[in-house]
């Protein structure tokens, strides 16, 4: 496996992107960072900058206005990529798949790997998500060669 | 000069939620900022017609995730004062002890994403290790860490013990020492100062004119907080706002700072005035007329309008957040600076989107 490959799995760069959530599963992902859980440990770091990260972390339900913008984020990522729906909301609506402006979980707009449930998610569930995600992530670095 | 249009938003680094300002820069100086919202309407006031009045506190709570309690606490109280119902005493302390707890780790969380707006890494996570131990407190008590839903119509689901109670003192020692040891950090640092203080001035008259609300109109020089409505149990707990008159984004968060350990003491004063009773009163009956609530969020005065016509939907909620009142502020602060202060000044008015757009 080549050296990028390898560092793709052994570091991966998070972009965090809040898709209309209440903001309980927001500070549940920020607080992985933070020093009780660091996932900067395993090699995890945050970006802002879609170009450079490989996992999408998704919060919250899609609304038409931020679909696009999601879209958008999800184009500008490099290949192989990974999405992690977190939160009710985030997998299926939640407690808001019936309000007049939710088009429901982020499935309905680009392709999930794996989904975090929970209200909110706690960090240690995310934390496990993205570990799962690497499994799969993996999995697909080593069918490419 | 030339004038260049640049996107601030909807998604960057520094802000946890989306919101958009097109800042219209000339050379580095902010000549005008356009914000633009709608990335997190999800139009909950509508589902008050498809949940029943009991259902909608699971609704309102989600409305923001950092102050769910302190809203449902709204929603409640107004329901309550619809139908005339006396809330047992011992709940009414409860419902402080939670919502205080909640202003606290909403607190330091903002003064964490503060500290990191300016970079000062270390700060943020020092704020937020400090937090995990309200948040532990949270988890304990009620069984949740973000979302604690401990009210209900009447009064709460949830009771604290005698060593629940000692636990939440002895914690509460720990967070206090913490808090007061990056004190001088916050207040006195150089780096700190030089890219806070004089940075976003907000006057106290325009403060007051353009109506702003919480930290952000203290911080201007007002001594307005809805705590001083005494709802809750503040009727019993001698209470003081908080107040800075600078009106910077220094004095701004030097407000939260010393509300995290105002609020401290007041859980405290809560926790010795518990006493054995009941936790919840009996709701007989359906919600009919229409009332007004407020209760001070962490980030200021927060708005219920509820109506209800003896149906068990109601007709209508309407709520109208602290965020909403804070964007005219932001707006007027922001012509003028430099372009590197314009996340600083954004995250001083502690901005929740996801309350505002609801």
């Amino acid at each position: 496996m080549s050296f990028l490959k390898k560092s793709q799995i052994k570091s991966p760069w998070l972009l965090h992107f809040d898709c209309g959530s209440c903001n309980g599963c927001d500070i549940e992902t920020l607080a992985c960072l933070t020093p009780v859980y660091d996932i900067e440990r395993f090699g995890i770091v945050n970006v802002g900058n879609p170009r450079h990260a490989d996992v999408l972390i998704v919060t919250g339900t899609v609304n038409p206005r931020n679909a696009v913008i999601l879209k958008n984020l999800y184009d500008q990522m490099p290949t192989p990529k990974l999405v992690i729906a977190v939160g009710a909301c985030g997998c299926t609506g939640g407690v808001f798949r019936e309000a007049p402006n939710v088009l429901g979980g982020v499935d309905k707009i680009i392709p999930v790997d794996v989904y975090v449930p929970g209200c909110p998610a706690k960090p240690e569930a995310i934390m496990d998500a993205v570990v799962a995600g690497l499994g799969k992530l993996k999995g697909i670095l080593e069918g490419s060669k | 000069m030339a004038r260049t249009v640049i996107p601030f938003g909807p998604q960057h680094p520094v802000l946890p939620e989306p919101i958009h300002l097109s800042l219209v820069v000339e050379d580095e100086k902010v000549v005008e900022a356009l914000p633009t919202l709608g990335y997190v309407h999800r139009g909950l006031e509508m589902l008050a017609v498809k949940r029943d009045f009991n259902q909608m506190i699971q609704i309102v709570e989600r409305v923001c995730g950092i102050c769910s309690m302190i809203h449902s606490l709204c929603y409640c109280q107004g329901i309550e004062e619809m139908m005339g119902i006396e809330v047992p005493r011992r709940a009414r302390f409860l419902r402080t002890v939670w919502s205080e707890l909640h202003r606290m780790h909403s607190h330091l969380l903002w003064l964490g994403l503060f500290a990191d707006s300016f970079g000062f890494e270390a700060l943020f996570m020092q704020l937020w290790k400090i937090r995990e131990k309200v948040m532990d407190l949270n988890e304990g008590t009620t069984g949740n860490r973000v979302i604690v839903s401990v009210n209900v119509i009447g009064g709460v689901r949830v009771d604290l013990d005698e060593s629940q109670i000692r636990w939440i003192k002895d914690t509460l020692v720990d967070v206090e020492a913490g808090i007061r040891k990056l004190q001088s950090t916050i207040m006195n640092d150089g780096t700190v100062c030089r890219r806070t203080k004089g940075v976003g001035i907000l006057t106290k008259q325009a403060a007051y004119d353009l109506g702003a609300a919480g930290p952000t109109l203290r911080g201007s020089g007002v001594a307005q907080d809805m705590r001083q409505l005494k709802y809750a149990g503040f009727d019993e707990i001698p209470f003081e706002p908080v107040v800075e008159t600078a009106g910077d984004s220094w004095a701004r968060g030097n407000v939260r700072f010393r509300e995290c350990l105002q609020s401290i003491d007041l859980v405290r004063q809560a926790l010795d005035k518990l006493e054995p009773g009941e936790l919840a009163a009996k709701v007989k009956g359906k919600p009919d007329g229409e009332v007004v609530t407020r209760v001070e969020q962490p980030r200021g005065e927060c708005l219920y309008y509820l109506k209800g016509n003896g149906d068990k939907f109601m007709q209508r909620v309407r709520i109208r957040t602290p965020t909403f009142a804070n964007i005219p502020p932001l707006a007027a602060m922001l012509p003028g600076l430099d372009f590197a202060d314009v996340p600083v000044v954004v995250l001083s008015i502690d901005p929740c989107i996801s309350c505002t757009e609801r």
